[in-house]
């Protein structure tokens, strides 16, 4: 019991993790843009296409992940050029239907450009295998890779944030926009940095999780909306409020999965235990997004609601 | 005070044309399944009742996108309430379609009013953010519901019966029964927009600060209006897995909920009668498109995405544009 415990918390953290990478880029554009953005889905796919494209070319996941980088800031650069761009004055209504359409056209292009079956990514050489843990239990060594990374990168942004003058820009316009602008700041330039910065941060994510899942057109879309769920948890804009939101609901989604049912048989007999908990699982994480919403509307570390 | 500064009859025009409109367009439809049939193409009619469903679906959003300027994007999880009160109460053998509806309405009722009440504490980003997370969260108790096939879905044995026959099997009553639940429903929004109920919700639309000044509270108004919508979208997937005889999560997952904002919107938000021409005009469009490739949704996407990069006030300002250039 306590083996699994441990072996479904380090799969949570795994899984914060890459919530977090994802939910980073998020929030910042969110805060600082207020421009909501459903194609956020589709580079956390696209980075994983990326990397399967040029690990496969170059036969190195490491050469992959070094050539996933600089493509990933071109496809978010050239986003946030052509499109992005247009949508910040706009109205969320807009900015939901020019993404929404964005999310369709993307779908299609990996389906033509890459085909409907899934491709595979193989594990780096060096981080293939296990490693034991406590007593009989083995993690595998490249999950503890992800949470490392993850984990490393979650340090540079805070780093990065407090501490350099472009950080200092984003929390300045994350708390209000126009007086940034006013200041003399070139908001625009913000914005396409800012943009640029959470396109790459997700496309990582795609790329780290590659090895380990399968690469397929759908696998932005369930991503995207726990991303959501993490960013109004977190604090619209809130890097702090993102990485806790992520960890939480990564989580609960993880122990609530395996441990709702087991709990549930100790009131339910074993049948309508199994049933309900394989329906209520899934919706844990909603529910505990209700409960955080309805105590703090703005959400954990969010300022305006 | 409130009642008189509003010019009541300096709007009757514009109502009424858009009463015309959409009387004009029941017409055209009533006047659809004669004409499928002389052309031997029964699948029409089929299709037009999947196309009206849409229609009580989009027309339902727009009285809370439109009127109460709630974007909600979780909507196909009423579709789905819909859907699966008939899949559900037809395995228990209740097959009415009164009873049926009842409880779909019922349902979404409850799931609007308490989802509502949480996401209406928020609004701009948020709002929509958190109406998406709740409508993911119906769709994955759908999927998880393997009593009901799960994921794959369920085939229904029959239709809905109406008045304890099986009238409803005939796809051209199906056709036709939509079609007055669209117009009844069609009648009960626009008295609903014209009621002093329908001008509060416009007015916090307009300026919530302004209406909570004199005396309103937006909160109640936005969330009768927001229960009322999502009961009616309800209806709409009560006559969906009529018409297609089988429900799956399929009918909740978010991209329905975005065609659902589409069609309000390239019907023109705030019209009604423009949210049916919108399920037409989107449903028309992906089947043609369907037609021409089977990579339509890139081509519905770039519609998407020039609509509202080359308009200059976006769709809304592009579809108000032309109907300005009309005469």
């Amino acid at each position: 019991m306590t083996n699994l415990f441990v072996l479904q918390l380090l799969n949570g953290l795994q899984l914060g993790v890459l919530l977090f990478l994802i939910a980073a880029g998020l929030t910042l554009v969110f805060g600082i843009m207020d421009v909501i953005n459903l194609a956020h889905g589709v580079l956390y796919m696209v980075g994983a296409y990326l990397i399967a494209t040029f690990a496969a070319a170059t036969g190195s996941f490491w050469w992959g992940l070094l050539l996933m980088l600089p493509a990933a800031v071109a496809v978010g650069l050239a986003l946030e050029w052509v499109v992005m761009r247009r949508l910040y004055a706009r109205s969320h209504l807009d900015q939901v239907l020019a993404t929404f359409g964005l999310v369709m056209m993307a779908n299609e292009v990996v389906k033509i450009v890459w085909g409907v079956s899934p491709l595979s990514v193989p594990l780096p050489g060096i981080l293939s295998g296990s490693v034991p843990l406590m007593g009989p239990l083995q993690y595998p060594v490249y999950r503890i890779a992800i949470i490392v990374a993850g984990l490393a990168v979650a340090l540079g942004l805070f780093l990065m944030v407090n501490y350099t003058r472009i950080g200092m820009l984003l929390r300045a316009g994350a708390t209000n926009r126009d007086m940034v602008s006013a200041l003399g700041v070139d908001i625009g330039r913000l914005f396409a940095v800012v943009f640029t910065l959470g396109a790459v941060l997700a496309c990582l994510a795609g790329a780290l999780v590659a090895p380990i899942l399968s690469v397929d057109t759908g696998m932005g879309e369930s991503v995207l909306i726990l991303t959501f769920v993490v960013v109004v948890i977190g604090g619209i804009g809130s890097i702090k409020g993102a990485f806790l939101g992520a960890i939480l609901v990564a989580v609960v989604d993880t122990l609530g999965g395996v441990f709702g049912p087991i709990l549930l048989r100790q009131v339910l007999d074993p049948a309508a235990a199994g049933q309900a908990g394989r329906t209520l699982a899934p919706m844990l994480v909603y529910i505990l997004m209700a409960v955080i919403l309805f105590a703090r509307p703005a959400g954990l570390f969010g300022r305006r609601g | 005070m409130a009642e008189a500064a509003i010019p009541a009859p300096a709007r009757r025009p514009v109502l009424a044309g858009r009463v015309k409109a959409a009387l004009v367009l029941f017409g055209l439809f009533a006047a659809l399944p004669p004409v499928a049939a002389a052309a031997g193409d029964p699948f029409l009619v089929l299709i037009a009742t999947r196309i009206l469903a849409y229609a009580i679906a989009a027309m339902a959003l727009d009285l809370i996108l439109g009127f109460g300027a709630m974007v909600s994007f979780g909507h196909a999880a009423y579709l789905g309430f819909g859907a699966y009160a008939v899949a559900i109460l037809a395995s228990f053998g209740i097959t009415d379609i009164f009873v049926q509806i009842a409880c779909a309405a019922g349902v979404s009722a409850l799931f609007a009013l308490v989802t509502g009440a949480i996401s209406l504490r928020t609004r701009g980003v948020y709002f929509i953010m958190i109406t998406l997370a709740f409508g993911q969260m119906a769709f994955f108790f759908f999927i998880s519901l393997s009593a009901y096939g799960g994921d794959d879905g369920v085939g229904l044995r029959s239709r809905s019966t109406l008045f304890g026959t099986d009238l409803l099997e005939n796809d051209v009553t199906l056709f036709y029964v939509t079609l007055a639940v669209l117009a009844a429903l069609f009648l009960a929004c626009h008295r609903i927009v014209g009621s002093r109920f329908g001008r509060v919700l416009t007015g916090i639309r307009e300026n919530p600060v302004r209406m909570e000044a004199i005396g309103f509270t937006p909160f109640r108004y936005q969330l009768t209006a927001f229960v009322i919508s999502g009961m009616m979208t309800s209806v709409a997937g009560v006559m969906l897995a009529n018409q297609a005889e089988f429900v799956s999560p399929a009918f909740m997952s978010w991209h329905r909920s975005g065609e659902l904002i589409v069609m309000v919107v390239l019907g023109g938000i705030g019209t009604l009668a423009g949210a049916i021409g919108g399920a037409v005009a989107a449903l028309v469009l992906e089947e043609a498109l369907g037609m021409m490739t089977e990579h339509w949704p890139f081509w519905f996407g770039l519609f998407l995405v020039l609509m509202v990069l080359f308009s200059p006030r976006g769709i809304t300002g592009f579809v108000e544009k032309l109907g300005r250039r009309r005469p």
